[in-house]
């Protein structure tokens, strides 16, 4: 069995194990608070009896593991329960909101890579010049604001003094496009509808780069520390000894060895975005599951909470993996892993 | 000591976070006496001057109930910084310990810690706070339980690396030939190499706990009013932007000012501490 | 008489400091004639490493560098060329070995993949077929046995001496006039620097290759020179052919060098009290050696 596989074996294991220390985690806690659940669901003019039926039927008059069970068995079934704040089976509900969010959070990845890396390589390459200088202060920046500073920023630049973006939703009310994947920008193609795609694209831009600066200052500081280190290293310095041009060497030379250790991080990164994309979903109304978790929190609605917070962690944790295959992939040591005589 | 003071002050960057830092700590504690309105933090109203622009003597203007914003975010810090200092407190010790004995014992104390440790880590740090904040009631302190609880596991994954490399070398080996205890090796032969990348991890830390802590109560999901609080403040302004601008913008650009100079600092810190390796 | 392929005359190297002006290069010259092999001697520090660097041009770009002096390749003065005639010169004309082979191999790519780069200077459209068959050749004068394995290989799959091997290989693949050999073989196993030596010393002699050869391990020097400066902080202490430096060293630095220890790490020279002037200056020249164009 190649390396590669075994790894994505061996990752896809511990990644099981985890999620159900996860789900246990999070079962735990939603149990053990105080306060009724079933009292806080029906509120407080519900009738005794009503209580005891919704208390019976969640089992929560049952030891912690047995109900825990119940979770598992469900789970199983593919049953996450029904949301007591939407009254909807919450694997409906995430469903529903869990594309809005995957489309924010891949927008927002391919502007972190696209923009960050490019920034952290010229960083590094004219390294301490006012170019070097001026990106790293720019993306120190980025990384000290939380999403939603950045993001009630660009609404006011960008949004309001600057009427360039819209200030809420994912599409103008003007379009209604037929749901085929929940991805806005992909059903809009599918349709044939470019004004409509137009708009949705429009709509991404302030909230998918409020999202993503934080994480394009990480790429950028990243890129520029390892490639600087990189820099340092004797094989540069014997690429140099044999003129290759210095833009070949930045590029090819350089970068390669340096996304490496770069790469963990910016995986890490981008699945922190899973957690930022709750603040941006606030500013800008964003229908997404994230704006969902935060509903279901503060009504603390126990199904939906654990469902949730399940979902995002296997989307963390699936991240994570991609990433470990794409550094295996990349590092030849790894792929490799035998040593020839 | 010195030595590294004397070159953070030499370098315009560090030095800028330096002063970045000074003036946060100096207004937290002593808010009290540089505050216009010291009493502005509490529930007090004053109609007569509610949401008016920056002008004298309301440098930052006046948020919905007539108090002035600027006071308001100097008694802010202070709520930061304690929460900040509590979480790291309790955090890294735990953290640290751990990492530790993973790194150091091996088998199946390895093993069991470090999925443990896992996961925590893979719930993204934000949602795992924000459940615990959800599930329990918002409070300072319930706060500063949630944050740490996300906390302590950054810090058993930084000192787990750095023990298990450690583990070989040959002052550990010295010392289990000589028949020292392990919590001896771990606490006093292996921990003091690993002080400098905990110190600078829980510079960078201080600002990022300030970071997430605004994000929770930008969520409603911190302290409660009337206590001041940078990310309720955001979110509380948020609703009546773009007119009353000052009410989001400058509790937000105190959140970056804080943060920005605790990563301006912990990354000059990382760069001598590095160095000097 | 031919111009000597390398003339260094009166080379003077500072750097800019926080803490003011350092002074690494005091003004040496020498120079190398062609099919020589000239080895530099002297401790780390010395200023051997940096000389190498400047005549290669690879420390001009620093900003920090305060460089004076000549330094003429056949003839040519470098100093005053553009830097991109410069720039043409570097892998072509003249090339550099380094001490750690495995570490001076990009990780990421194969011995081919680099190989290739390395023929292309030379050779800007060299297709891949073509280039393959060149680096094959060259890998089998290095007595490589299954050279189309190693050059689809990895260098951390390949060991410390084969590594080795294929740098020079490279270094010599473009023929160059001037080969530059920074303590090669340091980072290798004693018997297999020996080896190596021994193989590159026959290479150079087939393509009549001028070598500075840097090193600090007088054997090794021994072995390999046709002539050695001695260097001691920055300036060039004495000079002579390598049976007369060996039988008859008249400097006191030479001579706590040759006495010193040997030891596998080559390291560990005590340090000379350098108060008298007498000891810097002026160097000892022995007979036959004097720099080309200097008064007799």
């Amino acid at each position: 069995m190649s390396p590669v596989v075994r790894l994505l074996v061996k990752r896809l294991g511990i990644s099981l194990i985890v999620l159900v220390g996860v789900s246990m985690l999070i079962f735990a806690i939603a149990r053990v608070i105080p306060g009724d659940p079933a009292r806080i669901a029906l509120g407080p003019n519900a009738s005794a009896e009503q209580v005891e039926a919704l208390r019976d039927r969640l089992h929560l008059d049952e030891p912690l593991p047995v109900q825990y069970g119940y979770f598992l068995a469900d789970l199983a079934r593919g049953d996450l329960g029904v949301s007591l704040y939407t009254n909807r089976p919450v694997m409906a509900d995430i469903a529903q909101f869990l594309p809005a969010t995957l489309e924010l959070i891949i927008v927002a990845g391919i502007m972190m890579i696209g923009i960050g890396l490019p920034l952290g390589v010229l960083s590094a390459r004219y390294r301490g010049s006012w170019v070097d200088n001026g990106v790293r202060l720019v993306s120190l920046l980025g990384v000290s604001a939380p999403s939603f500073v950045w993001a009630v920023i660009l609404m006011l630049l960008f949004a309001f003094f600057l009427p360039i973006f819209p200030i809420a939703g994912r599409i103008s009310d003007a379009f209604a496009v037929p749901h085929a994947t929940g991805f806005l920008l992909i059903d809009t193609l599918l349709a044939g509808n470019l004004r409509a795609f137009g708009s949705a694209a429009w709509h991404i831009v302030l909230p998918a780069f409020a999202l993503a600066l934080s994480g394009i200052g990480q790429a950028a500081r990243l890129t520029r520390s390892n490639m600087v280190e990189t820099y340092d290293k004797p094989y540069i310095e014997m690429a140099q000894s044999y003129g290759f041009p210095e833009r070949r060497i930045a590029r090819r030379y350089a970068f390669r060895p340096s996304l490496i250790p770069s790469l963990t991080i910016i995986g890490l990164d981008f699945a922190a975005m899973l957690g930022n994309a709750f603040l941006v979903e606030a500013v800008f109304a964003w229908p997404g599951l994230s704006r969902y978790g935060v509903a279901v929190i503060l009504r603390k609605d126990l199904n939906a909470i654990v469902g949730t917070v399940l979902v995002i962690s296997a989307l963390f944790l699936i991240v994570n993996i991609v990433v470990d295959l794409l550094i295996a992939f990349i590092n030849p040591r790894i792929r490799l892993s035998q040593r020839a005589s | 000591m010195k030595r590294t003071l004397t070159i953070l002050i030499r370098n315009p960057l560090s030095l800028l976070g330096l002063t970045l830092v000074a003036l946060v700590v100096l207004s937290a504690l002593f808010a009290d006496f540089i505050a216009p309105f010291p009493e502005h933090r509490g529930a007090v109203v004053d109609f007569a001057n509610f949401n008016r622009a920056p002008e004298w003597p309301y440098i930052f203007g006046t948020d919905l109930v007539g108090r002035d914003l600027f006071s308001r975010i100097l008694y802010a810090y202070r709520i930061s910084l304690l929460l900040g200092i509590v979480v790291l407190v309790i955090a890294v010790p735990i953290g640290v310990t751990i990492g530790l004995a993973a790194g150091y014992l091996g088998g199946w104390t390895e093993f069991v810690l470090m999925r443990v440790t896992d996961v925590f880590l893979s719930i993204p740090p934000l949602v795992l706070a924000m459940s615990m904040m959800g599930l329990l009631e918002p409070t300072l302190t319930n706060g500063m339980l949630a944050v740490t609880a996300m906390w302590w596991p950054w810090y058993t994954r930084l000192v787990y690396n750095l023990a298990r490399s450690e583990r070989e070398e040959g002052y550990v080996l010295a010392a289990e030939v000589i028949g020292a205890g392990k919590a001896h090796i771990m606490f006093r032969e292996i921990l003091p190499n690993c002080v400098p990348s905990i110190l600078t991890k829980m510079t960078l830390d201080l600002g990022f706990v300030i970071l997430i802590a605004s994000s929770l109560s930008f969520l409603g999901l911190g302290v409660q009013p009337p206590t001041p609080d940078l990310g309720s403040m955001v979110a509380d302004g948020s609703k009546y932007l773009p007119d009353s601008w000052w009410l989001t913008v400058f509790p937000g650009l105190a959140i970056l000012v804080a943060v920005f100079g605790f990563n301006l600092l912990g990354d000059a810190l990382r760069e001598i501490l590095g160095a000097e390796q | 008489m031919t111009a000597p392929t390398l003339r260094i005359e009166d080379l003077v190297l500072k750097f800019r400091t926080y803490s003011g002006m350092v002074d690494v290069l005091h003004g040496i010259s020498l120079h190398i004639q062609k099919g020589e092999r000239v080895a530099l001697v002297g401790e780390s520090g010395s200023g051997k490493s940096v000389t190498a660097r400047i005549v290669l041009g690879l420390l001009q770009s620093l900003r920090t560098a305060r460089i004076s002096g000549h330094v003429d390749f056949e003839g040519r003065d470098l100093m005053a060329m553009h830097d991109a005639e410069r720039h043409r010169l570097r892998g072509t004309k003249m090339s550099m070995i380094f001490q750690d082979p495995t570490s001076s191999l990009n990780p990421v790519y194969t011995i081919a993949d680099q190989f290739r780069e390395v023929l292309s200077r030379a050779e800007p459209g060299l297709t891949e077929a073509a280039a393959r068959q060149k680096a094959v050749a060259a890998l089998t004068d290095v007595a490589i046995g299954e050279p189309e394995r190693v050059l689809d290989s990895y260098a951390f799959q390949l060991s410390g001496g084969m590594n080795q091997r294929v740098m020079i290989a490279m270094a010599l693949a473009n023929e160059p006039s001037l080969l530059i050999a920074d303590e090669p073989g340091t980072a290798l196993d004693v018997t297999v620097q020996a080896q190596t030596l021994r193989l590159m010393g026959e290479l150079v002699e087939k393509h009549h290759t001028s070598v500075l050869f840097i090193s600090h391990n007088l054997g090794v020097v021994r072995e390999f020179a046709d002539r050695v400066y001695v260097i001691y902080k920055g300036r060039i202490v004495e000079h002579a052919m390598t049976r007369d430096l060996f039988e008859n060293p008249r400097h006191a630095y030479t001579r706590a060098l040759m006495s010193a220890v040997p030891r596998i790490t080559g390291g560990g020279i005590p340090e000379i009290d350098d108060a008298s002037p007498d000891f810097l200056a002026p160097l000892i020249v022995h007979e036959g050696c004097a720099e080309p164009g200097a008064p007799v």
